[in-house]
C-alpha cells in the first residue's frame, strides 16, 4: 500500500502509520511543491504532507486524540523531518 | 521545557479567553496554517490574543510539550487546548467551533 511515487520521507510516514494503526485506508500526499521557498522548505522536496487515514483505532476518539495517535506513530519524524502535516483522521463508516 | 516557559504559557492561556499560538502575527502570518487559523477566528468574529512563537524560542519549544502537540498553530479556549489548524477547520466547517465559542460566551449567539 506504500505509494512508490513518494520519496523516502513520505514512504516512511506511510510505513509507520501502517505499522502503528493498521489503517483501512491511507493516503500520504506530498504537498511540498506548493510550499517551495516557504519557511520550512528545507530543499528536500519532502517537507509538507497531507495524511488521509481511516482506522478503527479512531472510533470513539476525539479529534485531538486522533491526531495525537498519528503524531505519536510518526514520533521523531515530526520534530526532525516533517515541517508540516495536515491530518484527516476518520474511523470506518464516518 | 523550563519551569519559566511552562509558567508563562500557563499564565497566557488562563488569562485570555481565546489564545492562538502562531507563526507571525494576525496581520502578517508567516505560515499557511497559522494564516488559516487566523482567518477562521476572524470569520467567526472571535476576539483573540495571539502569541508569535517566532519571536520567543522558549515559548516556541515549550508550547509543544505543554500541549503535547508537535505543531503550530495551537488554539486554546478558556484554558482548554482545542487543537491545531486541521481541527479548527473541521470544527468550523461543521459549525462546532461557532457553537463552542458561543457556549463559552466568546462570541454573541
Amino acid at each position: 500500500m506504500v505509494d512508490s511515487s513518494l520519496g523516502p520521507v513520505g514512504q516512511e510516514i506511510a510505513a509507520r502509520l501502517e505499522a502503528a494503526l493498521t489503517p483501512e485506508r491511507l493516503a500520504v500526499i506530498n504537498d511540498s511543491a506548493q510550499h517551495r521557498g516557504h519557511m520550512g522548505d528545507d530543499g528536500s522536496g519532502e517537507s509538507h504532507f497531507t495524511v488521509e487515514i481511516v482506522a478503527a483505532a479512531f472510533a470513539g476518539q476525539s479529534r485531538v486524540a486522533r491526531q495525537r495517535l498519528v503524531n505519536s506513530a510518526l514520533g521523531d519524524m515530526m520534530r526532525e523531518k516533517v515541517h508540516a502535516l495536515a491530518i484527516k483522521a476518520r474511523a470506518p463508516g464516518e | 521545557m523550563t519551569d519559566t516557559a511552562h509558567d508563562r504559557i500557563s499564565e497566557i492561556v488562563s488569562n485570555n479567553d481565546v489564545v492562538l499560538f502562531m507563526k507571525g502575527t494576525p496581520l502578517f502570518p508567516q505560515c499557511g496554517f497559522s494564516s488559516r487559523a487566523v482567518a477562521i477566528l476572524e470569520r467567526l468574529g472571535a476576539p483573540f490574543e495571539s502569541v508569535d512563537v517566532l519571536q520567543d524560542q522558549e515559548v516556541r519549544q515549550g508550547i509543544k510539550s505543554f500541549s503535547d502537540w508537535p505543531t503550530i498553530p495551537q488554539l486554546y479556549v478558556k484554558g482548554e487546548f482545542l487543537g491545531g489548524s486541521d481541527i479548527m477547520m473541521e470544527m468550523y466547517e461543521a459549525g462546532e467551533l461557532q457553537q463552542l465559542l458561543t457556549d463559552q460566551g466568546v462570541i454573541a449567539a
